[in-house]
């Protein structure tokens, strides 16, 4: 009883930080909701038994993206020239409407969803040929390893993508805004504090998701973070972009994860893993994966390169 | 008794319908952004909740890996978003669509 009582104030927090989010008037303001609301989601994968999500949604949905748009509002006002229009309230009523017939077709179709059947029988009676203890981490390494590989492109896609909006006197150059910070001040003291222990955090996520909850998109995520924060702070500064160091670095994992594939396929099947070498392949991959990861995520979140090199 | 699943399918059912709203009904591509995000993670909601339906057999993890993959992707789409946009600004001096700007 007492657990549905949780699952409706939860629910309420949710739906009360994304509404502050999306409809309030300061964009500094909707920003830190967002963030707000992304831990009570975490939260709440947390409460439908999904550990593995709530650390991914933790991690990137209110961290990496907050930090993101966080930084995007304060770029943003510098460079705006006009002032925000005043939005008509004709096609504000429009839209409520609209919207709240689409939240009505969802919940519907949600509560008529036929029985559930799941795979859960399927990657059970697979587990012990896969490699991993943890189901997530089977399903994104082994049965589904198709979607891990294109998604581990896409991440390298949207970075090319950014980068290609670089000012033409700063390509090449090192990406981002240079950082100054105050001697002595929160930050300071925090870039310092903080990198040795999301490194052993970032690192334990990794080594550990094949038999707890974790892996290589969440262990990534939590040393792109330090990574930032040691940026942020002044600690170090980010690797030009043209750096051959740093393009190995981005292309390490995909390009792991694709030659593990293609040995596969002279065995018989594209992306397949023997089951006696499936354990040794996964951590294999996950490590290749985790230094892309961390690099592609913290340089999409530092922005194109802003300054001549 | 209303189950957890079923409730936080219909949370999800909920923020897509926010998310969607604050997509329209706000001029600032940011706000756009922000708002993208809240319907993706509202479909999210939606889909691990239905496979969260058989309480007993715990999470599906199929979901769950593909919702993994989902958070990362939205993250990438919301970064070169972010990125289009100040070049946008930079370029134009508002941070609206031409339409939406008044001009």
């Amino acid at each position: 009883m007492s657990g549905t009582v949780f699952d409706i104030v939860l629910c309420a927090l949710i739906l009360g930080a994304a509404l502050a989010a999306v409809s309030g008037r300061d964009p500094f303001a909707a920003v830190v909701f967002f963030v707000v609301y992304g831990v009570f989601i975490a939260t709440a994968w947390l409460r439908l038994d999904a550990v593995n999500v709530a650390l991914a949604e933790a991690a990137i949905g209110a961290g990496l993206t907050g930090v993101l748009l966080l930084g995007a509002v304060g770029r943003l006002a510098r460079l705006r020239e006009t002032a925000p229009p005043a939005r008509a309230a004709g096609p504000r009523l429009l839209a409520a409407l609209a919207a709240g017939g689409t939240t009505l077709l969802l919940g519907w179709v949600f509560l008529t969803l036929p029985e559930p059947a799941g795979l859960h029988a399927e990657v059970g009676a697979n587990l012990a040929a896969a490699g991993s203890e943890n189901a997530v981490t089977a399903v994104l390494l082994n049965f589904r390893a198709w979607d891990t590989l294109l998604e581990s492109i896409v991440l390298l896609a949207a970075l090319i993508g950014i980068w290609a909006l670089s000012p033409d006197a700063a390509w090449g150059g090192r990406p981002g805004m240079t950082q100054r910070t105050r001697a002595g001040g929160v930050l300071a003291q925090f870039g310092r504090v903080l990198p040795p222990i999301g490194l052993m955090v970032g690192v334990y996520l990794v080594w550990a998701g094949t038999k707890q909850p974790g892996g290589a998109f969440q262990g990534g995520t939590v040393l792109a973070a330090v990574a930032l924060l040691a940026m942020m702070a002044g600690r170090i500064a980010p690797p030009r972009v043209s750096a051959p160091g740093l393009r190995l670095a981005l292309i390490l994992g995909p390009a792991v994860f694709l030659a593990v594939g293609l040995a596969a396929l002279a065995a018989g099947r594209f992306l397949w893993l023997p089951p006696e070498h499936a354990y040794a392949l996964i951590l294999g991959i996950e490590a290749a994966l985790t230094v892309s990861i961390a690099a592609t995520l913290a340089l999409m979140v530092i922005g194109p390169p802003q300054e001549a090199p | 008794m209303i189950g957890s699943a079923t409730l936080y399918g219909l949370c999800g059912a909920a923020l897509v319908g926010i998310g969607l709203y604050g997509f329209v009904s706000h001029p600032g591509l940011l706000r756009r952004v922000l708002a993208f995000n809240v319907i993706g993670s509202g479909i999210f909601l939606i889909f691990g909740a239905a496979g969260y339906r058989d309480a007993d057999a715990g999470a599906d993890p199929v979901p769950q890996a593909l919702i993994i993959t989902g958070i990362v992707v939205a993250l990438s789409l919301t970064a070169l978003a972010v990125a289009l946009i100040v070049a946008h600004v930079r370029a134009s001096g508002h941070g609206e669509l031409p339409e939406d700007a008044g001009e």
